[in-house]
């Protein structure tokens, strides 16, 4: 049965689409971040470790679908991990809450150098529609130093995207 | 009321919280389907414990004395729940706030004693794409002993920005409590305004409410059942159920300009009508669901180390499901047949019989069970859905809300399960709201579920019951 189903789908032609251009702001902004060292170590290649930091879940949804074969995070060569310690890019999201900003820094300082914060939504922005409440610190950058900032609420897998692909060509543009 | 509770087994705990005042509750009559608000005045800094009655109200007391400070005289359990010793006061949403908060200390656990027994801390951050919280395993060997879970990590202080806002605004918290269920969160918080005021919003707004609780319902079906199978290690399986996640979404843009659908609903309709075209865009979506969906279903149950998995493995009894009123598919798959769509609508209003729910209600209370309640959910879903979007009133989606006051209670049936809002208007303003997350009804059930069987199933068990961190983290 699964058989007959792989077989299908492997006549049907992939799923995945093409993928646009990305932005050259971006890029150039990230290029300017980044050195040789850390070229000749990651290449094309970045492993991210994502933190929900008191997200309510949507950006975790979007993050998700990176995942699924229509986006196929991985042919860019970016891909999730499982630890901190393993982890090129620390992907944020939530507006920082009180109760988990200790838990963040931890993580931050256990993912090794050379490394990336990407700041996801506009509660990991600048704490979003929660900001002032006496819970939230008010984005990520209240408690690390942010390289990339992902607005929308949540952004689309595509912005996410875009934003992790710059980070990619930025790292390449450097060489 | 603790003694009339435990005399009345059919009288379910919907919900418990408070204001600066009181406390108050929801009860539902299981047999009548008649919901039954209470409330009771705050004397003295306490109220009647409900915990030794219904253990559902447990983590709720503890949440009550961390947000306002009032004491459940009698309860089950004191610790801390929501308050990590982080926040600058004590008890925030009381009027006024009192003063600093002790340093954070690290929590107290129940204790495990035993033989050869070993603890296993995991969290608040995982090692997947997930919500934070910390679950505190401990076992005998590979067997997990006891399970206690820790949240609040996701606590924003929502219930506190709700207050004193303009209802529009207040309605844009309530559709970020939990950003999978924002259309049934909106809508609850919707109606509960719109009883409040005695307001009646069009037929073509309720229908349309309705079919986007259909689009958020499949969509988060097909995404945690894809996940299930992904966890499980079928990939197979995981990346066809994602697909048509996807489409979904991209359908739900198409038709309402936003893929989860965020701040579509409103108090008094939507926030603007439906595309040209979106009606068709989204029957075209599920119309590619459902003729997938059969085989897939078969591949599902055909395959033999998806079953050794799930069948059997994190049960909940039909006994546990009715003492926690659990709803949604947990409770369905646990023997308890609740659904809020059979609710009377607004007004009194009997449901439409052409819109009768019908979903299987199993007992195995297994992965296995949960899962099947969901496909079979996903189905029944896109009849409901064809129906609706293939017959649309004509006319305005929303109506203005009178500059008025008034209390009133929402209840939407959400993927996860029945979803309760409680708010006071005065003036155009929220003075007190409190939304019940079906999670709330649902975790502890998890921390039974999980006893007796592998640390390793945990990760399994955890997303066949995909309870919401931030819905009850408020
Ligand atoms: S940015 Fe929006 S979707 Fe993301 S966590 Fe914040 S409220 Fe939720």
């Amino acid at each position: 049965m699964v058989w007959r189903r792989v077989l299908h789908s492997l006549r049907a032609g992939p799923a995945t689409e093409p993928a646009g251009p990305v932005p050259d702001e971006t890029v150039s902004a990230l290029a300017a971040r980044l050195d040789a060292a850390a070229q000749r170590r990651l290449g094309r290649s970045l492993a991210i470790r994502h933190v929900d930091a008191g997200s309510c879940n949507g950006c975790e949804l979007e993050i998700v679908a990176l995942g699924n074969i229509v986006y196929d995070l991985e042919r860019f060569g970016l891909r999730f991990v499982a630890s901190p310690r393993h982890a090129d890019v620390l992907l944020v999201t939530g507006p920082l809450t009180r109760n988990l900003r200790e838990a963040l820094v931890l993580t931050l300082n256990a993912t090794p150098e050379p490394r990336w914060v990407v700041a996801v939504g506009d509660c990991g922005v600048d704490g979003g529609v929660f900001k002032g409440s006496y819970a939230v610190n008010g984005g990520v950058s209240a408690a690390v130093a942010v390289d990339l900032f992902i607005p929308g609420c949540p952004p689309s897998p595509a912005e996410l995207l875009a934003g992790l692909r710059a980070l990619l060509e930025a790292n390449t543009h450097r060489s | 009321m603790a003694a009339a509770l435990t005399g009345e087994p059919t009288l379910a705990l919907i919900a418990l919280w408070a204001d600066p005042d009181h406390a108050h509750a929801i009860l539902l009559d299981e047999v009548l389907l008649v919901v039954l608000p209470v409330s009771v005045a705050i004397e003295a800094g306490f109220y009647p414990a409900l915990s030794p009655a219904r253990p559902v109200a447990a983590w709720l007391e503890r949440m009550i004395f961390d947000l306002w400070g009032h004491t459940a005289f009698g309860g089950t359990d004191p610790r801390p729940w929501l308050d990590h010793g982080r926040w600058p006061s004590l008890h925030p949403m009381a009027s006024p706030p009192r003063g600093m908060g002790p340093p954070a200390e690290p929590p107290e656990f129940l204790p495990c004693e035993g033989d050869d027994l070993h603890q296993v801390a995991v969290g608040p951050i995982h090692a997947g794409i997930i919500e934070p919280g910390h679950f505190r395993f401990s076992a005998s060997g590979e067997t997990v002993v006891r399970l206690e879970i820790r949240l609040g990590y996701a606590h924003k202080g929502t219930l506190g920005l709700m207050r004193g806002k303009p209802i529009r605004v207040a309605a844009r918290f309530a559709a970020r409590l939990s950003g999978d269920t924002t259309v049934a969160h909106g809508t609850a918080f919707a109606m509960a305004v719109e009883a409040a005021l005695g307001v009646e919003i069009p037929a073509r707004a309720e229908s349309l409410r309705a079919a986007m609780l259909e689009i958020e319902r499949i969509a988060n079906h097909l995404g945690d059942i894809g996940a299930i199978c992904n966890d499980a290690a079928f990939a197979f399986a995981a990346a066809r159920f994602g697909f048509h996640r996807e489409a979904m979404l991209r359908a739900a843009m198409w038709a309402f300009g936003h893929r989860l659908m965020m701040d579509t609903v409103i108090p008094g309709g939507i926030a603007g009508d439906i595309s040209e075209h979106g009606a068709l865009t989204v029957l075209a979506a599920v119309a590619a669901v459902e003729a997938e969906l059969p085989e897939l279903a078969r591949v599902i149950e055909n395959y033999s180390s998806l079953a050794d998995r799930m069948v059997s493995t994190g049960i909940v009894s039909p006994e546990l499901a009715r003492r926690f009123a659990a709803g949604g598919f947990v409770g369905r798959a646990s023997g308890r047949d609740f659904d809020a769509r059979r609710l009377p609508l607004p007004g009194g209003r009997a449901p439409e019989p052409e819109f009768t729910v019908r979903i299987p209600v199993l007992t195995a209370g297994d992965i296995d069970a949960r899962l099947r309640v969901r496909l079979a959910e996903i189905t029944e879903s896109i009849r409901l859905l064809r129906r609706r979007l293939g017959n649309l009133p004509e006319g305005a989606v929303a109506v203005a809300l009178p500059n008025a006051g008034g209390e009133g209670i929402g209840c939407v049936e959400s993927f996860r399960g029945d979803i309760w809002t409680w708010v006071q208007i005065d003036g155009g303003h929220v003075e007190n709201a409190f939304l019940r997350d079906p999670s709330w009804n649902q975790w502890p059930l998890l921390e039974a579920a999980v006893r007796g069987t592998i640390v390793a199933d945990f990760p399994l068990i955890n997303k066949s019951f995909n309870c919401s961190y931030s819905g009850v983290d408020l």
